[in-house]
């Protein structure tokens, strides 16, 4: 184990829990709107699984994509920008929270139809293959998304033609309020459609930074090779609700379950990790939370005092003019 | 010299250039390489380019039309051809949230360079849900291009238009033109999207018609010629442009305007042409807009039902006697 190593993981999830705390507040005050679907309690399945590719293979997320995009490392102040609807976010605030995009570091977009991102996904696999390049394709979403017609067609597709995508189930037991349990046939063992495909899939501690990295590395390193895709299944929870329509544990779930679920929470299980192998003191971890605490207020204040778009903006970027 | 081809071959003649011009040209779909194509439009295509170019998918239309808009995404450039439009609408969810809109959401860092492209409208006796005409509703989605060529020529200088085009396109050939026959330029050209043509000249009323009802528009011209009625036929070509100045102009000159298509009525295409033409012409109009279209129906099964849901020469031309009062 190397210090420099988890305490890096141990920030990102930091960066991520503290961004979204923040947005949170500003979405209290106002200055966000629309929906806002945060990822507290799921930190540990971006920041292992991205960790664990190269800097020319693709991401794609769902709604929920704030951690998936910042573990990729965007900008937090192009981030938060774009959740104010400024004209310095990522994608000039067209898009919002649930469609961030940034080229640049192959994170192509949150898509925010249940399930409808996953063809895109195959679709990214499949230019890999076409143009004889070894890039692989990570693809966020959560298990309320695996019914879905998109999701089976998807499937089919990447596994018949041997496409290098890695599903991503992010399964947080709750299709928004629904438990999985009144959702999926196969809720015991969500994995289990993607093998029905002929996908190889495997089960993982989404709450385990170092597990979720762990396997990633070697399922990365499988499909990279040309071995078909691969359907990872993260056990996750959320702390907070489906969307900031639902923020506390919601009518759908008791108090004692979010309280008990929070128990394992990531950042919490890696610092033990970390104290436990005196690989870090406290002070280090209070370094980290000074350090994080000026990079999203730093984020904040750039969101702020960044101009909204001009008018014209509303007519720019609906086609490729020529 | 101009050749004499189908409009089936000049499609394929299209995508086959594209693709001998563009590696990142290729074409996916139900039966379109080992089987050619439902219609026979890439007949030659899998032996010429291969199974990689030349994809044969499962009955899934969001799925390959998803995973197309993918490709695009990363650079590649997808013909996706649907056995019909009327599968399309399966994958509806996939055009009309992601191709359209992806650009937009991403700011402009993301572009969809693609063509969806079959055929719509009805052929003979397929029934409800095999026979419609859906333009309109991809029309309605900003972010997207509609064509529908009528002819041979225009089929094949446009399909090369929209496989260069940067944008996705939706590009919809009628059924029943496949077999049709017309002259097609020797080699290489290209038509642009969004420039309508006059089709036939003419100064008493102008009637404006795309696809299949281009054909039954110029029918019914020839005959009311024969009546001392001559008609100027517009086919838009492209809807989505739609180049309403060809159109505009027209009516200037004969203050008289009927809008063909086999689409239902409510919400369809010409109503949009027709509100256009109404706001930028109104004072040049000698009488009101007349609109020849699909029944509100679903396509009935039975010939002569079937008959009676779709505008024919007859209906074209009292619908011209109507503009001009000659009824």
């Amino acid at each position: 184990m190397d210090r420099a190593d988890l305490l890096s993981l141990y920030r990102q999830m930091l960066v991520i829990r503290r961004f979204e705390e923040k947005s949170a507040e500003m979405y209290a005050l106002a200055k966000i709107a629309g929906f806002l679907h945060l990822y507290i309690g799921e930190e540990a399945i971006a920041v292992g699984a991205i960790a664990a590719i190269r800097p020319d293979d693709y991401v794609i997320s769902a709604y929920r994509d704030h951690g998936h995009c910042l573990a990729r490392g965007s900008d937090p102040r192009k981030v938060m920008a774009e959740l104010f609807g400024k004209a310095t976010g990522l994608c000039k605030g067209k898009g919002g929270s649930m469609h961030l995009v940034d080229v640049e570091r192959r994170f192509m977009g949150g898509y925010a139809i249940v399930g409808g991102h996953i063809p895109l996904a195959t679709g990214l696999a499949f230019a890999a293959n076409y143009q004889k390049l070894d890039q692989v394709v990570l693809c966020f979403f959560g298990e309320g998304a695996v019914p879905s017609g998109h999701a089976h067609e998807a499937f089919n597709l990447a596994a018949l033609w041997k496409l290098p995508v890695i599903f991503i189930c992010e399964n947080n037991r709750y299709g928004m309020g629904t438990p999985m349990q009144r959702a999926i046939a196969l809720y015991s063992d969500v994995a289990e459609t993607a093998r029905s495909y002929g996908i190889m899939a495997e089960r993982v501690d989404g709450m385990d930074v170092l597990a979720v990295r762990a396997l990633m590395q070697k399922v990365v390193e499988q499909v990279r090779a040309g071995q078909g895709p691969f359907f990872v299944e993260a056990m996750t929870y959320r702390f907070m609700g489906h969307s900031m329509a639902d923020p506390a544990h919601g009518h759908y779930r008791t108090k004692e379950e979010v309280e008990e679920y929070r128990k394992r929470d990531p950042l919490l299980l890696l610092k033990e990790t970390i104290v436990t192998n005196r690989l870090g003191t406290e002070a280090d971890f209070k370094a980290l939370e000074r350090e994080v605490y000026d990079i999203v207020d730093a984020a904040v204040r750039f969101a702020e005092e960044s101009p909204f778009p001009e008018p014209r903006e509303l007519y720019t970027d609906v086609m490729v003019e020529e | 010299m101009p050749t004499e081809l189908s409009y089936r071959e000049a499609l394929n003649q299209a995508m086959r250039e594209e693709m001998r011009r563009d590696p990142r040209v290729f074409l996916i779909g139900e039966e379109v390489g080992y089987y050619q194509g439902a219609f026979k439009v890439s007949k030659g295509f899998v032996e010429e380019f291969g199974p990689q170019r030349v994809l044969d998918t499962p009955i899934t239309e969001a799925g390959f039309t998803g995973l197309a808009i993918g490709a695009a995404m990363a650079g590649l450039r997808p013909i996706v051809e649907l056995m019909t439009f009327n599968f399309g609408i399966l994958a509806l969810d996939q055009i009309v949230n992601n191709a359209a809109k992806i650009r937009y959401m991403s700011g402009g860092q993301l572009s969809v360079p693609m063509v969806i492209r079959g055929p719509g409208s009805a052929a003979h006796q397929l029934a409800a849900q095999h026979s419609q005409s859906l333009e309109a509703w991809f029309c309605h989605v900003p972010g997207l291009k509609v064509i529908a060529p009528a002819t041979p020529h225009d089929a094949k200088g446009l399909l090369k238009s929209a496989i260069r085009d940067p944008n996705p396109v939706i590009f919809i050939e009628a059924q029943l033109l496949y077999g049709t026959k017309g002259e097609v330029g020797d080699g290489e050209y290209t038509i642009p999207i969004g420039r309508a043509e006059v089709k036939r000249r003419g100064q008493d009323v102008t009637i404006v018609a795309y696809s299949k009802m281009l054909l039954v528009a110029l029918e019914a011209a020839e005959e009311l010629s024969k009546e001392g009625l001559q008609a100027e036929v517009i086919d838009p070509r492209t809807l989505k442009p739609l180049d309403l100045t060809a159109i505009v102009e027209s009516v200037k000159k004969t203050g008289r305007l009927v809008i063909v298509e086999e689409g239902w009525r409510f919400c369809g295409l010409g109503a949009q042409i027709a509100d256009s033409v109404y706001a930028a012409a109104f004072d040049y109009l000698d009488a009101p807009i007349v609109r020849v279209t699909g029944e509100d129906v679903p396509m009935p099964y039975s010939r002569p039902l079937e008959d009676a849901a779709i505008p024919d020469k007859a209906r074209v031309m009292g619908a011209v006697k109507r503009v001009t009062y000659r009824g």
